[in-house]
């Protein structure tokens, strides 16, 4: 197995240029991309999200990590492609209608792009016709829904209703996030995951999507 | 540390804890602010329910209170097609909460963040100084008597927003939200209440605070260590915890009375501005008024 600790110490580092030579350096060697993946990106990755659960990192360790995969991503793509490998899961992201607010889930964007998630981001004040379009125009499996008022909560469950008379509720599954939801919230309007924060968004779109 | 309240403000107040309101935006909802409007344009469309808030303050006994401009920079604004509305915005906050407070009540106006983020690229230095240019001076124009910066997470926008902030010659309050990490005491960005401080000492705010977070039990500690880094006088107004849903409207589970008690133990550790945020009400200022009238702290 090749040796991956330059490309893990970058990531962690968020040493963007170092992450993308080091995969480079390895893609020449002969390395699979998806041994890549799995074996350095994923577990870089997961410690990123350790790193801030346990308060050693914050949102700015959190985002350059994830402009460092992302990047990585950016060159690995096309050889995955090659290989008939279908990209990890396309994920519409946006807030929900009547909320304007878009740092949460800019971040939860920008960790997903690092996980290796094709991301639509739709922007703010989203009304639930668009996120159904977006998923039937890019066959997306994944909806992150984001509000940061208690005021625009009640919209997330609007959007959930909205799915089901669609009739597109069984072929997604809906992960939602923002500073006033819980997991109780999550379970009461039947979304499929909740998530803490940007660090978790990414172990639980890779559970969701079912790899 | 600690001993001499506002040394540094000149806003002829009496010494000892200065009470200051509690949310507007969650009493804006309750005189019929919709999900998604924009509480700001209040000021133009709706000045006589945003007054009614204020008035309230005033009455509940509030010795300073705030302006509904919040979210009145140019780039929120912008979000609600009323980026070119800002100075009209501001100017009529500062006016109707001017008119509450009429001559012994103190106006601080409201400054909050842009909701860019400086680590995305999602705006520059530049932008953020232009946009609070704009709206410190927009609201020093109609007199108010400080200028408050809360709710900011990112030392690098509060700075820009001190900057334009002291250019008005006002005195600055610069209040951030510590509601990240394992013991919820830092910054989104991960500042400390120690680095905070310093940071915005540095750029030459005259009062530290911290606002909203995660209820007040956890401000207490916060506000000790505040006042472990500066004797500047601290600004401390807590949220009335997180709410819970309950049949799709949002609940504070936090009374008035044991807000009030855990602000005297505020005072206790050292803040100088007491109030609160998110979910408090005038019936919160009361309380605190009356926990201090029995207690005389100090």
């Amino acid at each position: 197995m090749a040796d991956f600790s330059q490309l893990r110490e970058a990531v962690l580092t968020g040493n963007a240029p170092a992450a993308v030579a080091a995969a480079r350096q390895a893609l020449d060697a002969g390395v699979d991309p998806v041994e890549l993946v799995n074996q350095a990106i994923s577990p870089a990755m997961e410690e990123v999200g350790r790193l801030y659960e346990a308060g050693e990192y914050f949102v700015p360790e959190l985002l350059l990590a994830a402009r460092a995969t992302k990047e990585v991503f950016q060159l690995i793509r096309p050889l995955l492609a090659q290989k008939d490998i279908p990209p990890a899961a396309r994920v519409v992201l946006g807030t929900v209608q009547g909320d304007l607010h878009d740092i949460g889930k800019n971040l939860v964007g920008a960790m997903l792009e690092g996980g290796g998630f094709e991301v639509i981001d739709l922007g703010v004040n989203v009304p639930p016709e668009k996120f159904i379009l977006a998923v039937e125009e890019k066959q997306a499996q994944i909806v992150g829904l984001s509000a940061l008022l208690t005021t625009t909560m009640p919209a997330m469950k609007k959007t959930l209703d909205v799915f089901r008379t669609a009739g597109i509720r069984g072929r997604i599954k809906v992960m939602i996030g923002g500073a006033p939801i819980t997991q109780s919230y999550a379970d009461s309007i039947g979304a499929d995951a909740y998530g803490e924060n940007a660090a978790a968004a990414v172990a639980i779109a890779r559970k969701l999507a079912g790899r | 540390m600690g001993s001499a309240f506002m040394p540094t403000l000149s806003l002829n107040l009496p010494p000892g804890p200065v009470i200051t309101d509690g949310a507007w935006g969650t009493q804006l909802q309750a005189q019929g602010l919709g999900a998604g409007e924009c509480p700001d344009a209040w000021n133009l469309t709706h000045a006589g329910q945003v007054e009614t808030v204020a008035r309230a303050y005033v009455e509940a006994g509030s010795q300073v209170i705030l302006t509904n401009t919040f979210g009145a920079n140019r780039l929120r604004l912008a979000a609600h097609g009323l980026g070119d509305r800002t100075l009209e915005i501001n100017r009529a906050g500062a006016r109707i909460s001017r008119r509450a407070a009429g001559d012994r009540v103190k106006v601080f106006a409201s400054i909050g963040p842009t909701g860019r983020l400086l680590a995305m690229g999602e705006t520059n230095e530049a932008e953020l100084s232009a946009v609070f240019e704009e709206q410190a001076r927009a609201l020093a124009a109609e007199g108010v008597d400080a200028l408050l910066l809360e709710t900011f997470a990112d030392l690098d926008e509060i700075r820009a927003a001190i900057a334009a902030a002291k250019a008005t010659g006002l005195p600055v309050v610069a209040s951030l939200v510590f509601d990240s990490g394992p013991a919820r005491d830092r910054t989104m960005m991960g500042a400390t209440p120690e680095q905070a401080a310093a940071a915005v000492i540095a750029a030459g705010a005259d009062v530290v605070g911290a606002n909203c977070g995660n209820g007040i039990d956890g401000f207490i500690p916060i506000c000790r260590r505040l006042r472990a880094a500066t004797d500047r006088p601290l600004w401390l107004k807590a949220n009335a915890g997180l709410p819970e849903i309950v049949d799709g409207r949002a609940v504070y589970r936090t009374s008035p009375e044991y807000f009030a008690a855990r602000t005297l133990d505020l005072i206790k550790a050292g803040a100088t501005f007491v109030g609160g945020c998110c979910g408090t009400s005038p019936a919160f200022i009361i309380a605190i008024r009356q926990v201090l009238q029995t207690a005389k702290p100090r």
